[in-house]
C-alpha cells in the first residue's frame, strides 16, 4: 500500500433520483498534492464533491472511496469530517439564529471528542478563532453573526476557508470557490488556501475556469465530462482549456 | 346542557351560599350572569369553530375537586419555593392551585403606588377598581370557559399600578398546580390595571406537580390606560398530565403599549385564548409565543387582535416545534374596524414538524373593514431544513446536535425579542434543556408539595 495516498476513488457510480450522474470515477490524490477537476457545466463536478462529503441527496450505486484507508462511503457526513474531509460549498447555506461562534465551537469540539481529546476551553477556542480569522481576513463582526446570514458572496467563500482553517482537514475539496468572487476576494481566498497547505494534506479544486488556478497552482488537472474523468494532465492542461474551451474535449469523447 | 357543564351549574345551585361566603361581593354579583352564559353557550367541543385540537368539554368533564371551602395551603410553601426563572430578584407571589400568598419580600418591597393583593383584600382597600373592571372584559361574548371561571372563582389577584408609577422590579407570580388524592380544578383569576402613564412587568410561571390530571381554568383581564406600558410573560412548564385553559383579555387605551409573550415549554393539553382590543389610537401591541409539544401534548393558541381605533400597530409572532405525536394549533385573527385608519398589523406563524406523526393546524385570519390599512400575515410549516443539517454535519456537528441547534435557532428571534434579559437567558437555557430531552427543572427550585 502506498502510504502517501490520501484519497482513493475507484469506479465510483452515483446519481440523484434514479438518474446516474457519476459513471465510474477513478481518482487518486496523494499527500501534498493539489488536484484541479475541471469540466463543462453538468459534467458531475459538484455531484462528485457532494458524494464524497456524504450529501444525502445523492445515492451511491457502485464503487469505493477511501480517505487514508478508511471507507468514506460507510461514514456519516460528520464522521467523514472528523476523518479529515472538508468540503467548501459552492453555495454556503445560511443558518439564521446559529451564531458562527456556537457553530464553530460545536464543530471543533465534536471533532475533538471523536479523537478522544478534551473540549477546548472558552478562551482557548476564542484564541483559535482569532488566529484563523486573520488568515482569511474575516471581519470579527462576521464571526459574531449568524452563520452566513447576510454575508456577501465573497464573505461566504472567505467564511468557508476560515472554517477549513479551524478544522485543519487532511483533504479539502473546494467546490467552485471562485464563482461569484471578484479578483480581490479571489486573491484572499486563494492566499488562505495556500497558507493552509502542508506536506501532509491535499486539496481538490473544482472549477469551471482556469482563473482560480493562477492563484492555487495544481499539480494535476483532470477533466470531468459526462460523469467520467476523460483527461488527466499537468497544469498546462488548464491553460489549454482556457484557450480552446471544452468543445475539443467534448468532440473527442462524443466521437469515441 | 351537557353533563360537563351541568355539574358546575349544579354545584353552584347546591353550594352557592358556601361559594359566596368565601368571596368578595363583587365576584358574587357576576355569578348569575355567568351561569346564564355557560348554560346558553356551553363549552366548545373539538371540531367547533376555532377548536381544531382541543376539546374543552372533555377537559372539564371529569369530576374534579374544587376547593370551595378555601382551605389554605401550608404557609411554608411560599417560603420553600425557589423558582430560578428568571433568576433575578422579583416581587414574588405564589399561587397554589387558586389560593394566593405573597412572599414577605413582595410585601416589603412593593413600591408606592403598586398593589399586588387578593380580590378579598382589594374589596376593602380599593373597591372602586374591582367594581369598575372585574369581569367587564371577560363577560364579553358568549365565552363558556371564561363564564365557568366567573361562576365559581372565589378570589383572584389584583395587580394595580397607579397613574405615572413605574414599577421597575418585575412582579413574578409562580403558580403551582397540584392535587393530593384526586385531580383538582383550579379557578385562577387575575386583574391587571396599569393606569395612565404607568409601567410594569409581570412574569407568570405555571408549574405542576404529581401525575394527576389537574386542570386550571385561568382568566386574566388586563387594562392599560393612556400611555401605559406592560410587559406580560406567561410561561408554562407544567406536566404531561396537566390540562390548562387560559383566557387573556386586554383593553388598551391610546398610546399604550403591550408586549405579551406566551411560552409553552411543557404541557399536557393547553388552550390559550388571547384577545386584545385596541381602543385608543396609537396603541401598540406585540404578541409572541413559542410552543414545544411532543409526546402526546397539545399546545393550542388562539389570538384575536381587534383594531377599533386608528393608527395602532400590532404584531403577532408565534413559533412551534412539534415532535412525537404532539399537536400544535394556532388560530390568529386580525380584525380592523371601519374607521380604524392607518392600522399597521402583522401576523406570522412558523412551525417545525420534527417528527412524522407530529401535527400542526394553523389558521391565520384577516377581517378588514377599512381601506387605509397595512395588514399582512404569513404562515409556514415545514421540516427541519435538510440543507442546513447537511452543512452542519459536513463540519462535523453530529446530526442530533445539529437538529437541536436548528430548532433553537428557529425560536431564537422570539426569545431574543424578550426585553427582560434574565428571562431571555433563562428561556434559552430551558429551551435547550427541553430540546435535548433533559428533565425540565427551572434551576434549583425545590418544589414543595401542596397539602
Amino acid at each position: 500500500m502506498d502510504n502517501d495516498i490520501l484519497l482513493q476513488v475507484h469506479d465510483l457510480h452515483a446519481g440523484i433520483d434514479g438518474k446516474e450522474i457519476l459513471k465510474g470515477i477513478d481518482l487518486t490524490v496523494r499527500k501534498g498534492e493539489v488536484h484541479a477537476i475541471m469540466g463543462p457545466n453538468g459534467s458531475g463536478k459538484s455531484t462528485l464533491s457532494g458524494v464524497l462529503a456524504g450529501d444525502p441527496r445523492f445515492t451511491v450505486t457502485g464503487g469505493t472511496a477511501t480517505l487514508g484507508g478508511v471507507d468514506l462511503l460507510s461514514l456519516s457526513p460528520e464522521d467523514r469530517s472528523h476523518e479529515g474531509l472538508f468540503l467548501s460549498f459552492q453555495y454556503p447555506v445560511e443558518i439564521p439564529g446559529v451564531s458562527m461562534v456556537n457553530f464553530m465551537r460545536a464543530a471543533v469540539n465534536a471533532k475533538r471528542k471523536y479523537l478522544n481529546e478534551k473540549p477546548l476551553t472558552a478562551s482557548e477556542f476564542l484564541k483559535l478563532m482569532r488566529q484563523k480569522r486573520q488568515l482569511v481576513d474575516l471581519d470579527n463582526k462576521l464571526a459574531s453573526r449568524s452563520v452566513n446570514e447576510g454575508f456577501s458572496g465573497g464573505e461566504k467563500k472567505r467564511n468557508e476557508i476560515f472554517q477549513m482553517a479551524m478544522l485543519e482537514p487532511r483533504l479539502s475539496i473546494l467546490d467552485e470557490t471562485d464563482s461569484g468572487l471578484d479578483i480581490d476576494a479571489l486573491r484572499i481566498v486563494a492566499g488562505g488556501v495556500n497558507k493552509l497547505r502542508t506536506a501532509d494534506n491535499a486539496t481538490i479544486v473544482i472549477t469551471h475556469y482556469q482563473r482560480l488556478l493562477d492563484y492555487i497552482k495544481p499539480d494535476v488537472v483532470h477533466i470531468l465530462y459526462k460523469g467520467r474523468i476523460v483527461y488527466t494532465g499537468g497544469p498546462e492542461l488548464a491553460l489549454e482549456l482556457e484557450e480552446r474551451g471544452y468543445d475539443w474535449i467534448k468532440e473527442q469523447v462524443d466521437n469515441q | 346542557m351537557t353533563q360537563s357543564v351541568k355539574q358546575y351549574i349544579d354545584l353552584w345551585h347546591h353550594d352557592g351560599a358556601v361559594i359566596d361566603s368565601h368571596a368578595p361581593q363583587v365576584m358574587n354579583r357576576h355569578r348569575q350572569g355567568a351561569a346564564a352564559v355557560l348554560e346558553r353557550a356551553g363549552l366548545p367541543r373539538r371540531g367547533d369553530e376555532g377548536y381544531t385540537e382541543v376539546d374543552l368539554q372533555r377537559m372539564f368533564a371529569p369530576d374534579m375537586g374544587i376547593n370551595i371551602e378555601r382551605i389554605p395551603f401550608r404557609a411554608d410553601v411560599a417560603a420553600a419555593f425557589r423558582c430560578q426563572v428568571p433568576n433575578i430578584s422579583t416581587l414574588l407571589g405564589i399561587t397554589a392551585n387558586d389560593i394566593y400568598a405573597p412572599s414577605d419580600s413582595l410585601l416589603r418591597l412593593l413600591p408606592e403606588g403598586v398593589t399586588v393583593c387578593t380580590f378579598s383584600q382589594a374589596a376593602k382597600t380599593m373597591p372602586g377598581i374591582l367594581d369598575r373592571y372585574y369581569n367587564a372584559l371577560a363577560a364579553e361574548g358568549d365565552d363558556g370557559a371564561a363564564a365557568l371561571n366567573t361562576l365559581l372563582a372565589q378570589d383572584g389577584i389584583l395587580v394595580h399600578v397607579a397613574a405615572g408609577v413605574h414599577c421597575d422590579k418585575p412582579i413574578q407570580l409562580v403558580n403551582i398546580l397540584g392535587g393530593v388524592n384526586a385531580p383538582m380544578l383550579a379557578l385562577r383569576r387575575m386583574l391587571v390595571v396599569v393606569e395612565q402613564g404607568a409601567k410594569c412587568r409581570i412574569l407568570s410561571c405555571d408549574h405542576a406537580e404529581g401525575d394527576l390530571h389537574n386542570t386550571v381554568n385561568a382568566v386574566t383581564e388586563i387594562y392599560l390606560g393612556r400611555d401605559a406600558r406592560l410587559e406580560f410573560y406567561d410561561l408554562e412548564e407544567s406536566s404531561p398530565a396537566t390540562r390548562r385553559c387560559a383566557t387573556v383579555r386586554v383593553s388598551q387605551a391610546a398610546h399604550s403599549s403591550l408586549a405579551l409573550n406566551v411560552t409553552t415549554l411543557r404541557c399536557g393539553v393547553t388552550r390559550n385564548n388571547i384577545t386584545v382590543d385596541l381602543n385608543g389610537e396609537h396603541a401598540e401591541t406585540s404578541l409572541s409565543g413559542i410552543a414545544i409539544a411532543d409526546g402526546t401534548q397539545i399546545a393550542d393558541n388562539a389570538t384575536a387582535v381587534n383594531h377599533h381605533a386608528g393608527d395602532c400597530h400590532s404584531n403577532q409572532t408565534f413559533k412551534y416545534v412539534v415532535d412525537g405525536q404532539g399537536h400544535g394549533s394556532f388560530e390568529g385573527l386580525i380584525r380592523v374596524d371601519e374607521g380604524a385608519v392607518r392600522t399597521d398589523a402583522y401576523q406570522s406563524n412558523r412551525n417545525i414538524l420534527a417528527g412524522k406523526d407530529a401535527r400542526m393546524h394553523t389558521q391565520p385570519q384577516l377581517e378588514i373593514y377599512c381601506d387605509d390599512v397595512k395588514c399582512s400575515h404569513g404562515s409556514a410549516t415545514g421540516q427541519i431544513d435538510e440543507r442546513q443539517l447537511f452543512y452542519m454535519q459536513s463540519r462535523g456537528i453530529p446530526r442530533a446536535e445539529a437538529r437541536t441547534m436548528l430548532m433553537q435557532a428557529f425560536m431564537a428571534d422570539v426569545i431574543d425579542a424578550i426585553s427582560l434579559e434574565p428571562l431571555r437567558d433563562r428561556l434559552r437555557h430551558l429551551v435547550d434543556q427541553r430540546l435535548t430531552g433533559q428533565t425540565l427543572s427551572c434551576g434549583d427550585c425545590a418544589k414543595p408539595s401542596i397539602s
